[in-house]
């Protein structure tokens, strides 16, 4: 091996390796400094008696609204995003003029360039007001829904706002990897779907649809991954409350998350405190770790069978 | 039904490319017609013309007529989609869909056409598909599985099957024995011989045997060098051109002299 290469090779996994150290570091961080305020008694504690976890007889009933707050608030965006990322991934893999679908693509990336505090921004001074007449309509026709009940925003600060903005957020992620997915639908399958003389919707639910199932759903869980991670940019659209609600109309039932839930209460916290906080830290970060990890084990899955036919029938 | 294909000046592009040039032909109903020549003179890209398949390639072109039974493929107006549920075609390497049940994908173009069909009505026309492609036999105990489970040759017969299941009027192959073993070539090749009953059958050869086993007219292209366009050099009876050919090229390719 040339020595240009074996610094090359040392460097590479000297990184990698650097990337499992950090990652079991942070892991481990996140255990150590959780532990106390996990096992603590919280009813008889007087270091959680006042302030943010005023109130709750154990970590598990305070972190629990904040899960559901995370996951209720990620899967809004994903219900919102994921169709219109597959759809703008799929009108730039088979539908748009090439010229276009270039620059199309590139707009999407760029979207995933764009800083969260951007959309929160955005989210606040467009969105809010561009979806109270909605917010009425939703509520108004489809108010017997638990989703759409309650006393309707005047304000646009609800749930649906903070999952529209997130909804934006996640979109690139989806498509770019649902566009590639597409790309590579075989042109043997395509062209057996045309020739049947189907039209070119038809060919897609016959040959890339089929090809592409698995790499849609990592694609989404990628993106739901994505979107439990952006929780934060929600905390700026919203006024958010530790409960479990489904209302996404609502100024007073918008679930509070993880994310937005540390950074609020971190300055104003003790030592017991900040510790109760970093382990509901701990707990999106299983959350986010296993939801990447199903999506990978599904991409490396079908990607590692795809390979295996390929070789298969040479 | 089968009809007759009637090709006048037709000349194909690929962009500002120049791929085949001032191809006429008639190609009567219920016979087989071989398309023979050496690689790259155009055969696919001629067949493909013929339902309208070259224009899924971006910047591929045609000028001419194609007329079907006195219809012309090209009038404006008329729908490739159609085109193609008119003429069928079976391509070079089975393709049938992988994730879809061997009954699923013989009823994969006919579901195109008609949504509702009463479930009798299927698996009659999956078993008369099926028969019709030689293959009934062979999976008739296995429909629901997966198509992608056959062997090469059972493959290109199911996707046979899938292409007379929305009854054609024109059959077009390329090179449909190209990929498979010897006993599944003459198992496609006795399958054409029984199509010919009810279609007009076009298809691409490499294998010399082969048009002469399956067809009773033979076309055969030329290019002049590379970059030239492709062209139909004589088209005649299968008997003529194989052994008395009127072109000093012709003889030339089918007695093994070049290509
Ligand atoms: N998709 C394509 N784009 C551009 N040129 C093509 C394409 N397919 C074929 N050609 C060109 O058209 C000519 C004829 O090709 P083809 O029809 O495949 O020949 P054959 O089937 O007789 O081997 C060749 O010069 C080939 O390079
Ligand atoms: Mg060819």
């Amino acid at each position: 091996m040339r020595p240009s290469d074996r610094i090359f090779r040392v460097l590479s996994t000297g990184s990698a390796g650097l990337i499992m150290v950090i990652l079991a570091g942070v892991a481990l961080f996140l255990i150590i400094k959780a532990g106390p305020a996990i096992v603590a008694n919280w009813s008889a504690n007087p270091d959680l008696a006042g302030g943010t976890t005023h109130g709750y007889t154990s970590f598990w009933s305070y972190v629990g609204p904040l899960v559901w707050g995370t996951l209720f608030s990620s899967l809004i965006a994903l219900v919102l995003g994921a169709p219109v990322a597959i759809g703008i991934a799929l009108f730039i893999s088979h539908y748009a003029p090439r010229r276009l679908a270039g620059v199309l693509g590139y707009l999407v990336d760029l979207l995933a360039a764009v800083p969260s505090v951007v959309f929160g921004l955005w989210g606040i001074f467009v969105i809010r007001p561009f979806i109270i007449p909605f917010q009425d309509w939703l509520n108004h026709y489809l108010g017997w829904i638990p989703l759409f009940s309650g006393q309707v925003s005047q304000t646009g600060s609800t749930m649906l706002a903070g999952g529209l903005v997130l909804a934006v957020m996640i979109l690139p992620i989806i498509t770019s990897i649902s566009r590639e997915i597409f790309l590579q639908t075989p042109k043997l399958h395509e062209e057996a779907a045309l020739a049947l003389g189907s039209t070119r919707w038809e060919m897609v639910k016959l040959a890339v649809f089929p090809y592409a199932r698995s790499g849609i759903l990592s694609a989404t869980l990628l993106g739901l991954g994505r979107a439990l991670g952006e929780t934060m940019a929600i905390a700026m659209i919203i006024s958010p409350a530790l409960l479990f609600s489904v209302r996404i109309l609502t100024d007073t039932g918008n679930s509070q998350t993880i994310a937005a839930n540390a950074a609020l209460n971190f300055p104003e916290s003790n030592p017991l405190q900040r510790d109760a906080l970093i382990a509901t830290g701990l707990a999106l970060f299983v959350i986010s770790f296993g939801v990447n990890f199903i999506a990978r084990w599904i991409i490396s899955r079908t990607g590692g069978s795809r390979r295996l036919r390929k070789a298969g029938s040479r | 039904m089968s009809k007759r294909i009637n090709v006048r000046d037709l000349d194909v592009y690929y962009s500002d490319f120049l791929a085949v040039e001032g191809v006429s032909m008639t190609i009567e109903p219920r016979t087989v017609t071989a398309f023979i020549g050496p690689s790259g003179c155009g055969k696919s890209t001629f067949l493909r013309t013929l339902n309208r398949m070259h224009e899924v390639i971006p910047g591929a072109r045609v000028r001419g007529e194609v007329l079907i039974d006195g219809d012309n493929l090209y009038a404006p107006g008329v729908d490739p989609v159609l085109v193609r549920r008119q003429v069928g075609m079976v391509f070079q390497r089975a393709n049938p869909f992988p994730t879809m049940s061997i009954r699923d994908n013989v009823l994969a173009g006919v579901k195109l056409n008609s949504r509702r069909m009463p479930k009798s009505d299927q698996d009659s026309l999956v078993e008369r598909s099926l028969r019709g492609a030689n293959l009934w036999n062979e999976v008739k105990d296995r429909l629901q599985l997966p198509g992608s489970g056959l062997s090469g040759g059972q493959q290109q017969r199911l996707c046979i099957a899938r292409a007379i299941a929305v009854s054609p009027d024109v059959l077009l192959m390329d090179e449909p024995c190209s990929a498979l073993d010897p006993i599944s070539t003459l198992a496609i090749e006795d399958l054409i011989e029984e199509l010919k009953q009810d279609y007009t059958i076009v298809i691409v050869t490499h294998n010399m045997q082969q048009a002469t086993r399956v067809s009773d007219k033979t076309a055969f292209f030329n290019i002049a060098g590379s970059g030239k366009p492709g062209r139909l050099i004589e088209y005649d009876d299968t008997a003529t051109i194989f052994t008395k050919p009127s072109v000093q090229a012709t003889e030339d390719y089918v007695s093994g002299r070049f290509g």
